[in-house]
């Protein structure tokens, strides 16, 4: 058993960080919340690259993410549910 | 139109088209079936069920159904995808063929969808759009190797330029004969699907590309801290003295060819009831808001490019924190923009906000964004009031009244929704999650679709409502006809000169005279109508002179500076146009929501108006 690599929510980082998904906070082990399934459906998945490209400019909330080819907008909070690590 | 539906699907098969927003679905859509919709680039575009025909093979019916990332559905619009496709919905029967829309840019994401819509157990074909795009990143896919992968025939398409649609027709017609697809498991979670989809998109992905560089270049600067909002206000602003600076030239053209009109039918027609009816009548209340046609037309531009470009998911955006800030979010935005050109699009647009009371505050304030019709309205009350002269560096005073008018609508909004969203629609907010897609150049050829649906829409208004209101009023206008050895002009003894002195009593407290009490009436119909009847009711009580000198001169000497401004405070808030008020019972679902938005507004309008008479009253006294 080696142990997890540290992570940290998505939702914590500046513009500018760049790192890899590790997995998702959920409200149960096993079954995922509506919130994770709908990131997941977004594009948000294990082993992608991500990075925050900008945030807004009047409260630094929502944030907008590259992940894969895509740009995603979503609000801290939402982002907090993402584990990521420093790549 | 629903037993159309009835009708077609005994007949030919039925192929939904489904797809992620973005995925260039509707642009597909209308490649194929010829028919006109709106194209546009941001999630919830498409919240009208659009339907049409190819009848080159086998004779197939189309659906067009909104954008969706999953079958959970999450939002009123999602809900119609989800119900249509397993075959749950109220009118529309289950579909013979699924034909799904795929972005070849961005293969991965998409194809989840693509598994997911698999199990539906309806023969499929998959469309891998955008090749151009990919092309251009770099992206190479092995399609061949894909569609072996899926079990399902996956043909390349460029909508925009209409590239790969015969095959593409050829493949939907032969899948009406065609299996399901085969019963491989591809996994019952979101989770499992990613993971297979991800594992099909990197065996058939030949070269990874090289991102959508381009997007995040500019979108360095378009979300910029300070230039993003400074972009986006200016946008705005630019739209504002676009619309009264670019229309000056065309509107003249028009007015004069008006003017000539009427001064042709009076040298030629004998003076009586019939000329009063062409000249008075007809040309003075149809002919005052057809002039308006150009500026409507810039408005629709702008929104038109805006969307189409994919710069309105960034608005949304930068305004999320603004919209948190009253409990909405981004998104509701989105419909709000539209509402300025028309708050009937808006307010269908709001299906596709999840959260049910974000979509009640949203449609609730929709009317207070100052829609196109209310443009003729400002347009004429500025032009008699507000000199047309430059304040602090080139910009036009009278643009700048107009920018205020329309940023008192947008905070009166704001406010309007932080109340309701702690009374009436209280709850939690709403998630802000939106895709910002990738750029693109307008599509040229739907802007001016766009745009001359807009044109269409208003003259056919112009040519109906506004025509038979215009009749109608100045039938009511001429009759009774005025006593022998009358002072007055004959319109005071009219019927409309006495519904306005019956109304002047409810108005007078906020500067109306009997004359804009009456306008008020048609202009329910429609908000523009108001300015038709101005120019029948000034048009019947005024001298030669007044009428050649037109509705902005005619105003000018029969109004006050105050009853003016109030006269535009009104239209900040009221009345609301019919179509409005049918629209908001449909979306709804009941007269509770209209009766209540009616009522709000009339107060908010009523006592702007007076405060605005009042106090200019007394600056001015």
């Amino acid at each position: 058993m080696t142990s997890p690599p540290l992570s940290e929510p998505l939702g914590n980082r500046k513009p500018g960080f760049s790192g890899t998904i590790i997995g998702f906070t959920s409200d149960h082990e096993n079954i995922e919340s509506a919130a994770v399934e709908q990131l997941r459906e977004m594009g948000f998945a294990e082993g992608l690259q991500v990075s925050i490209l900008h945030q807004n400019p009047f409260g630094k909330d929502p944030i907008a993410v590259r992940v894969g080819a895509m740009t995603i907008a979503l609000r801290r909070r939402e982002a907090k549910l993402v584990q990521v690590t420093q790549a | 139109m629903n037993e159309q539906i009835a009708v077609n699907s005994q007949v030919t098969p039925i192929v939904a088209v489904v797809g992620n927003p973005n995925c260039g679905k509707s642009a597909l859509f209308n490649a194929l079936t010829g028919l006109r919709q709106k194209v546009a680039n941001y999630p919830g575009a498409t919240v009208e069920r659009r339907s049409g025909r190819i009848v080159s093979a086998g004779n197939l019916t189309m659906i067009d159904l909104p954008g969706a990332y999953s079958l959970n559905a999450r939002s009123a619009d999602e809900e119609v995808t989800h119900q249509v496709v397993t075959g749950t919905h109220d009118v529309e029967a289950k579909p013979d063929v699924i034909l799904s829309v795929v972005d070849a840019t961005n293969l991965a994401q998409h194809l989840r969808f693509v598994l997911e819509l698999r199990e539906l157990g309806i023969p499929m074909v998959v469309a891998l759009n955008m090749t151009d795009l990919a092309a251009r990143e770099r992206i190479s896919i092995d399609v061949a190797a894909l569609s072996a992968q899926i079990g399902v025939p996956v043909i390349e398409t460029v909508a925009v330029r209409k590239k790969g649609l015969a095959e593409l027709t050829l493949a939907l017609s032969n899948a009406t004969l065609a299996p399901a697809p085969s019963n491989v498991d591809f996994g019952q979670t979101v989770k499992q699907r990613q993971k297979a989809a991800r594992k099909i998109a990197s065996a058939t992905i030949i070269s990874e590309g090289i991102g959508h560089r381009t997007t995040r270049r500019i979108d360095q600067v378009l979300l910029n801290p300070v230039i993003g909002p400074g972009t986006l206000f200016g946008l705005l602003f630019l739209m504002f003295q676009a619309v009264f600076s670019w229309a000056e030239t065309p509107m003249e053209l028009i007015e004069d060819g008006i003017g000539s009109l009427q001064i042709f039918l009076a040298t030629t027609l004998s003076d009586g009831l019939f000329l009063s009816f062409l000249n008075d009548g007809i040309l003075a209340g149809v002919g005052a808001v057809v002039v308006f046609l150009p500026q409507i037309l810039i408005l629709f531009l702008f929104i038109l490019v805006l969307e189409s470009t994919g710069y309105m998911a960034r608005a949304a955006f930068i305004m999320d924190r603004l919209m948190a800030s009253v409990g909405l979010n981004g998104r509701a935005f989105i419909p709000l923009l539209s509402s300025f050109a028309c708050a009937v699009p808006g307010i269908m647009a709001a299906r596709s906000i999840a959260n049910e009371r974000d979509r009640l505050t949203t449609i609730l304030i929709a009317p207070l964004m100052t829609c196109s019709a209310r443009l003729p309205v400002y347009t004429v009350i500025i032009a008699a009031f507000i000199p047309n002269q430059t304040v602090g560096g080139g910009v036009g005073l009278q643009g700048l009244v107009m920018f205020v008018l329309y940023l008192a609508g947008i905070l009166s909004a704001l406010l309007v929704a932080a109340v309701l969203k702690r009374t009436v629609a209280k709850g939690e907010a709403d998630t802000f999650l939106l895709e910002l897609p990738k750029y693109q150049n307008p599509n040229i050829r739907f802007v001016l679709t766009g745009l001359y649906e807009r044109a269409r829409i208003f003259l056919r208004r112009a040519g109906t409502i506004i025509l038979v209101s215009t009749i109608i009023l100045w039938v009511l206008a001429v009759y009774p006809a005025a006593p022998i050895g009358a002072t007055e002009p004959a319109i005071s003894y009219s019927l409309v000169g006495m519904i306005g002195s019956a109304l002047e009593v409810v108005f007078a407290p906020i500067g109306f005279n009997w004359e804009i009490s009456v306008a008020l009436v048609p202009g329910m119909a429609a908000r523009e109508v108001a300015i038709a009847a101005l120019g029948t009711v000034y048009s019947l009580s005024g001298s030669e002179a007044m009428i050649e000198a037109g509705l902005v001169s005619v105003l000018n000497n029969a109004w006050s500076l105050p009853t003016a401004l109030s006269f535009l405070a009104w239209f900040i808030f009221a009345p609301q146009c019919l179509s409005t008020i049918a629209v908001t019972r449909r979306e709804t679902g009941g007269w509770k929501w209209p009766a209540f938005m009616v009522a709000y507004l009339f107060v908010l309008a009523y006592g702007a108006s007076f405060v605005t008479f009042r106090v200019a009253t007394w600056l001015l006294g």
